[in-house]
C-alpha cells in the first residue's frame, strides 16, 4: 500500500466532516492524517487526506466521495507537483546542561521556539514529514514530554487552483 | 452558481404559512399525490394542514416499518417517487429498515421526520435521536431543516437528488420549532446543489469502443441488471438486444425487464440462477453489462467468475465501474440513452453483416434443453410450494404485480412467474429485508389500483409486518397475499439441510402441518377483516388463487400450507466458483470450462 494525498472541496454543512469520515471508515480505508479548514471561497471548506491505500481501492474511493452530495470537487495530490507540509509542537525536556544542545538544533532544522520554562521548551517546526521525524529523532535521547501534530497539508504547485471552474 | 427548479413548476406568490404547511403545499407542489406515515410528537404540526390537503392522500399505517416498505412498493411499482413520513425517535428509527433497503436497490423514496425542538436537540430529549447521524451511511443524502423559510428549497432538493442520476432515499428532518414557524411560502424555491450533477449522457467515444467490442465477440452475454427498471430502458433494450442478437440474463432485480417469453432470454443468473443464465455468463467472451452491479449472489466466488471475458459496463454511477470487476469499456450515462446510442453504433459498425454466434447459441440452447427449469414433488407428498407460486403467475398473468419476501418463496417466485414488463416484480434484492412484501404489495395497490398485487410471501416474513393488513382493510387497499407455509425460515433450513447435516437450529415456526399453527393466518386474517382461505391440497390451488382474484371488497390472506422439504435448485454453493452450479442436489452439469 502506498500513501495518497487528496485534496477535498467540500460545502461548509453540519455533518460534513461526519459523512467525509464515515465513509472511509465504511468502506475500509484508513485516514492516515486529516486537516480541515476554511477555503478561499465562502460557504466552502478543503480537506486534506492522507490514505494509505492501493491505486484501485484509491480509485474506489475517490467515487465514492464524488458520490456525496456535499463534496464538490477530490484531486489527488502527488508528491512532485504539490508542496505537502506538516506543522509539529513539540514539548522537550531540558535544563541548564541539555539547553543549549536542543538550541542548537531547532537552528540547524529551521524550527522555532515558542515557549521557554526552566525545565523545557515548546519547540514548532513546520517541514514534509521527513523533516519532523528527523527533528523528533534528534531530540529523543533529552526527553520528549509532549507533541502536538496537524494533518498533513498540502497545494498544487503552480498557478492552478483547485477552485477554478468549480462555479459556472 | 447552479440554481435548479424543481419538477412541476407551477410558481405562487408570496404567502405567510407556518413551516408546517410549507411542507404540505411543498409537497403538493412537487406532484406529490400519496404518502405512508404514523404522527408523533415532533411531526405533529405537519399532521394538522395535512388533513385538510385535498391532493394528498396520506395513509395511516401500524409501524413506521411499513410506511416505509409501502413507499418502496409504491416507487417500484410505478417509477414515482414513494414518500413516508414518521415522528422523531423511535417513529424514525423504525423507518431505518425501509431505508437501508431503499439505498441498496436504488428506490426513489422521500422520508420525512420530525426532530425535538432545535434548542432541545443534543440534550437527550424524549423521543430524541440522531437521525441524519444515524441514516448517514444508507441514504443518497440527508438534511436537516431547523428554519422553516429552508423548507420548500430543501424538500425540492430532496426530489431531485432521490429522483435523478441514481435513485435512491434521501431523509429531511425537521425540527419542531420549524413546523412551527411562520415564514413566506413561495414556488419554484431555489437550492444549490453545487457538489450534484449525474452523468446522463454518455462519451460517444467509449460508445463507439463498446460497438467494436460487440461487433467481434463470439460468445457475448447481455447481463441485465436492475438499473434497466429505474431508468426506463426496458423497450430501448429490447431493440438493442434484437439487433445484437446475443442472449440476456436478467438478475433478480431485473426480473421483467426483458420479457421471460422472448426466445433470447435464459433466464435468471446467481446462486440460484438458471443452469443456462449461470453458465452462459461463466463461459461467455464478452459481458454486456447493464445497470448491473456484479453483486456477489451473481458473481459466486468474485475471482472466479466469468473468467475469460471482456466487460462493458455501463451505470449511471461511476462508484459501480471497477468496484469488483474491470471493466474494458466502462460507459457513464443513463441506460435509457445509452441503449439508443449503442444500437446506432453496433448497427454502424456491422454495416450489412450479422454477428455470427450460431455456435454459442447451439451450445446455449442444449444447456436449456438439458437443464430447463423444474421442480420434483417434495418427498413427503404435501404441496408443492412452486406449484402454487407457478399457478398464481399463470392465473394472474403479467399484468399483475409481484411483490415477494426473502428466502426460498422469493427464489422460486423469481424462478416460476413469468414476468414479461419491468415493474411488476417487486423485492428485497440487495438487502434482504424480510417482511417487505405486504407493506411492498400495499404501496404498489396504491399507485397502481388497477392492478392485481400479490404478496407472496413466507411464513416467517409474513409474521414480521402482517399489522398492514389492517391498514389494507381500512383504506381499501385490497392486495392478495400468499403465504407459502413451509413452517419454518426456509432458506435458512435448507442450508441447515445442506451444510449443517440438517440440525434445525431455531428454524421451526409451527405455523403449518401437524405444529399447533400459532399464529393460525386464517383466523389472523379474518381478524384483520381480511378474506382467509387455507389451502393444503393441490386441487384446490386453482380455485383459490381465482376466489382472491375475485375478491376485491377486502385484501385475501391464503395460506398455502406446504411441503417443508421443498429446496431451491438449481443452486451454487458459497464461495466457490458459478462453474460448480448444482441442477438439483448432488447433480452438477457438465461443462467444458475450457470451451
Amino acid at each position: 500500500m502506498t500513501s495518497h494525498v487528496l485534496s477535498l472541496l467540500v460545502e461548509d454543512k453540519p455533518g460534513l466532516l461526519t459523512r467525509v469520515a464515515g465513509l472511509f471508515a465504511r468502506r475500509g480505508f484508513n485516514i492516515e492524517s486529516l486537516a480541515v479548514g476554511h477555503s478561499e471561497i465562502e460557504g466552502l471548506s478543503r480537506i486534506t487526506v492522507v490514505v494509505d491505500v492501493d491505486e484501485l481501492p484509491l480509485e474506489q474511493v475517490t467515487k465514492q466521495l464524488n458520490k456525496l452530495v456535499n463534496v464538490i470537487k477530490v484531486v489527488e495530490l502527488d508528491g512532485d507537483q504539490s508542496v505537502q507540509r506538516e506543522h509539529m509542537l513539540i514539548k522537550v525536556r531540558v535544563d541548564n546542561t541539555s539547553r543549549s544542545p536542543v538550541l542548537e538544533a531547532v537552528t540547524l532544522f529551521r524550527a522555532r521556539v515558542v515557549d521557554v520554562s526552566p525545565e523545557a521548551l515548546v519547540i514548532e517546526v513546520t517541514g514534509d514529514s521527513g523533516k519532523t521525524n528527523a527533528l523528533l529523532r534528534v531530540l529523543e535521547p533529552y526527553g520528549i514530554k509532549e507533541i502536538a501534530q496537524s494533518g498533513r497539508l498540502a497545494i498544487g504547485r503552480g498557478p492552478k487552483s483547485i477552485t477554478e471552474r468549480v462555479y459556472k | 452558481m447552479s440554481a435548479d427548479t424543481p419538477p412541476a413548476a407551477k410558481t405562487t406568490k408570496a404567502q405567510s404559512m407556518i413551516g408546517a404547511e410549507g411542507v404540505v403545499r411543498s409537497l403538493e407542489m412537487l406532484g406529490i399525490t400519496d404518502v405512508f406515515g404514523l404522527p408523533g410528537g415532533a411531526i405533529l404540526p405537519v399532521y394538522d394542514p395535512l388533513m385538510d390537503s385535498s391532493k394528498i392522500r396520506h395513509i395511516l399505517v401500524r409501524h413506521e416499518q411499513g410506511a416505509g416498505h409501502a413507499a418502496e412498493g409504491y416507487a417500484s411499482s410505478s417509477g414515482k417517487l414513494g414518500v413516508c413520513i414518521a415522528t422523531s425517535g423511535p417513529g424514525a428509527t423504525n423507518l431505518v429498515t425501509a431505508i437501508a433497503d431503499a439505498h441498496m436497490d436504488s428506490v426513489p423514496m422521500l422520508a420525512i421526520t420530525g426532530q425535538v425542538f432545535s434548542h432541545l436537540m443534543g440534550t437527550d430529549a424524549f423521543q430524541e435521536a440522531d437521525i441524519v447521524g444515524i441514516t448517514m451511511p444508507i441514504t443518497k443524502h440527508s438534511f436537516l431543516v431547523t428554519q422553516a423559510a429552508d423548507i420548500p428549497g430543501t424538500l425540492a432538493a430532496a426530489y431531485e437528488i432521490a429522483t435523478t442520476g441514481r435513485p435512491g432515499p434521501v431523509l429531511v428532518d425537521i425540527t419542531k420549532d420549524a413546523q412551527q414557524e411562520e415564514f413566506d411560502f413561495s414556488w419554484p424555491p431555489t437550492f444549490d446543489l453545487p457538489g450534484y450533477h449525474p452523468v446522463t449522457k454518455a462519451h460517444g467515444k467509449q460508445i463507439q469502443a463498446a460497438a467494436e467490442l460487440m461487433a467481434t465477440a463470439e460468445k457475448p452475454v447481455f447481463y441485465v441488471g436492475g438499473g434497466i427498471v429505474r431508468s426506463e430502458a426496458a423497450a430501448e433494450l429490447l431493440k438493442l438486444v434484437e439487433l445484437v442478437g446475443a442472449p440476456v440474463v436478467t438478475t433478480l432485480m431485473a426480473r421483467g425487464a426483458f420479457p421471460d417469453s422472448h426466445q433470447q432470454n435464459l433466464g435468471m443468473p446467481g446462486m440460484h440462477g438458471t443452469v443456462p443464465a449461470v453458465l452462459a455468463l461463466q463461459d461467455a467472451d464478452l459481458l454486456i453489462t447493464l445497470g448491473a452491479r456484479f453483486d456477489d449472489r451473481v458473481t459466486g466466488k468474485a475471482a472466479l467468475f466469468s473468467p475469460n471475458s471482456k466487460v462493458i459496463h455501463v451505470d449511471i454511477d461511476p462508484a459501480e465501474i471497477g468496484k469488483i470487476r474491470h471493466a474494458e469499456v466502462p460507459i457513464v450515462g443513463d441506460l435509457k440513452d445509452v441503449m439508443v446510442d449503442l444500437a446506432e453504433a453496433f448497427a454502424k459498425e456491422m454495416g450489412k453483416k450479422k454477428l455470427d454466434i450460431a455456435e454459442w447459441w447451439a451450445k446455449l440452447n442444449a444447456l436449456r434443453e438439458e437443464y430447463p427449469l423444474g421442480y420434483t414433488e417434495p418427498p413427503d407428498g404435501q404441496l408443492s410450494p412452486q406449484f402454487v407460486i407457478k399457478r398464481i403467475g399463470e392465473i394472474s398473468g403479467p399484468e399483475a404485480v409481484y411483490a415477494a419476501g426473502v428466502g426460498q418463496h422469493q427464489m422460486w417466485a423469481a424462478q416460476f412467474i413469468k414476468y414479461e414488463r419491468p415493474n411488476a416484480w417487486l423485492n428485497s434484492g440487495g438487502a434482504g429485508t424480510m417482511g417487505y412484501a405486504v407493506p411492498a404489495a400495499m404501496g404498489a395497490k396504491v399507485a397502481q389500483p388497477e392492478r392485481v398485487v400479490w404478496a407472496i410471501d413466507g411464513d416467517g416474513c409474513f409474521q414480521m409486518t402482517n399489522q398492514e393488513l389492517a391498514t389494507c382493510t381500512i383504506n381499501k387497499i385490497p392486495i392478495k397475499v400468499a403465504i407459502i407455509n413451509n413452517s419454518s425460515l426456509g432458506m435458512v433450513r435448507q442450508w441447515q439441510t445442506l451444510f449443517y447435516d440438517g440440525r434445525y437450529s431455531h428454524t421451526d415456526l409451527n405455523t403449518g402441518h401437524d405444529t399447533v399453527r400459532v399464529p393460525d393466518f386464517v383466523k389472523l386474517a379474518e381478524a384483520y377483516g381480511c378474506l382467509g382461505i387455507r389451502v393444503t391440497q393441490a386441487e384446490d390451488v386453482d380455485e383459490a388463487i381465482k376466489l382472491a382474484l375475485a375478491t376485491n371488497d377486502r385484501p385475501v390472506v391464503i395460506d398455502f400450507v406446504v411441503s417443508a422439504d421443498a429446496m431451491v435448485w438449481p443452486m451454487v454453493p458459497q464461495g466457490v466458483s458459478n462453474s460448480y452450479v448444482q441442477y438439483a442436489r448432488d447433480h452438477a452439469p457438465s461443462w467444458d470450462t475450457e470451451g
